[in-house]
């Protein structure tokens, strides 16, 4: 999967699943600052990244994605891209 | 559609008048038992004879392999549970100085560990509707103790702060999460006393008896409902006065 193909899912799924506004969505956003995600949201961000593109995400690579790019960078490094 | 029920320890005391009371009120219910299949499928046949809609499930839900197959056979048959009620449970009373650790571990497995893995597994689809309830069945024993459930009082204790920590967990996601505390109730359980021991027990009582599995039903289902929307983190005693 290319990368822009998984920064489109990515910002789909932050508006469907965490009810964000896509035009405040960029890639540098981070996600507890920028886009008032609760560590709620952080982990059903990361439930719907594991059923979407089929990847298992553990903690402690979970730990590190503060921005929509890392948690671009995790899935492409998943997905072997 | 009607709203799918997952009950777990339904085969018979309070969680099959829970699964009967709430398929008597629309609901789908998941009627989960692990050993007694017969009497399962007695609850399936007694809510399929009142209208309702049931089926069975059998699963150790101490296990985490098997609480994982229960959730699929449910989702698979029925849909995801959007309510789940915490209700299996086992006693193995023994002072504690006389209380082995099998004894310890067999009850705080069965009454604790599978409301962990249960909630866990139910909260997912639950998140992702916006929309849950999680109802426990603590005891009165989990608020005053008692002589010889030391182990008993500790996971029912653990499941009202198990209760009110994830209730703050998932609040904001239209998820409420319950307990409720039964007193002496009419069940297998409390039939296992001694005369002794019952007749103490009800003078005790202000109500002056044993509670119904009924009575504690109802309670369950109005947290399940919608005109309990607004209460979350709170354990509701059902025991007739007893604690007052």
């Amino acid at each position: 999967m290319e990368r822009s193909e998984v920064e489109a899912k990515m910002v789909d799924l932050l508006v469907e699943e965490l009810g964000l506004e896509r035009d405040e969505i960029t890639m540098e956003s981070t996600f507890e600052e920028d886009l008032e995600v609760d560590s709620l949201g952080v982990v059903e961000l990361l439930m719907a990244l594991e059923d979407n593109f089929g990847v298992t995400i553990p903690d402690e690579e979970a730990e590190d994605i503060v921005s929509v790019s890392q948690a671009v960078d995790v899935v492409m490094a998943k997905l072997g891209g | 559609m009607s709203k799918v029920a997952l009950v777990t320890g339904a085969s018979r005391g309070i969680g099959r008048a829970v699964a009967e009371e709430l398929g008597e009120h629309g609901y789908r219910v998941a009627v989960n038992y692990h050993t007694r299949d017969d009497a399962a499928r007695e609850v399936v046949a007694a809510v399929v004879a009142g209208g309702g809609e049931a089926e069975a499930f059998g699963a150790d839900v101490g296990d985490g392999d098997a609480v994982a197959g229960l959730f699929a056979a449910v989702t698979e048959a029925m849909g995801p549970p959007e309510i789940l009620v915490n209700n299996a449970g086992i006693t193995r009373d023994g002072l504690l100085m006389r209380m082995a650790p099998e004894q310890w571990d067999a009850v705080l497995n069965t009454n604790l560990r599978s409301a962990y893995l249960c909630t866990r597994a139910a909260l997912r689809p639950m998140l992702k509707a916006r929309w849950g309830r999680i109802i426990s069945v603590a005891s009165v024993a989990g608020l005053a103790g008692n002589p010889g459930q030391a182990n008993y009082a500790a996971a029912k204790a653990g499941v009202i702060g198990f209760t009110k920590s994830v209730a703050k967990e998932v609040g904001s996601r239209g998820i409420t999460v319950n307990a409720v505390a039964p007193g002496f109730i009419e069940t297998d359980m409390t039939a296992r006393l001694d005369d002794g021991v019952r007749e103490a027990a009800r003078a005790e009582i202000t109500a002056g008896r044993f509670g119904t599995p009924r009575e504690v039903a109802s309670a369950v289902r109005y947290l399940a409902s919608d005109a309990a929307s607004y209460i979350t983190g709170q354990v509701l005693v059902v025991d007739g006065g007893l604690a007052i």
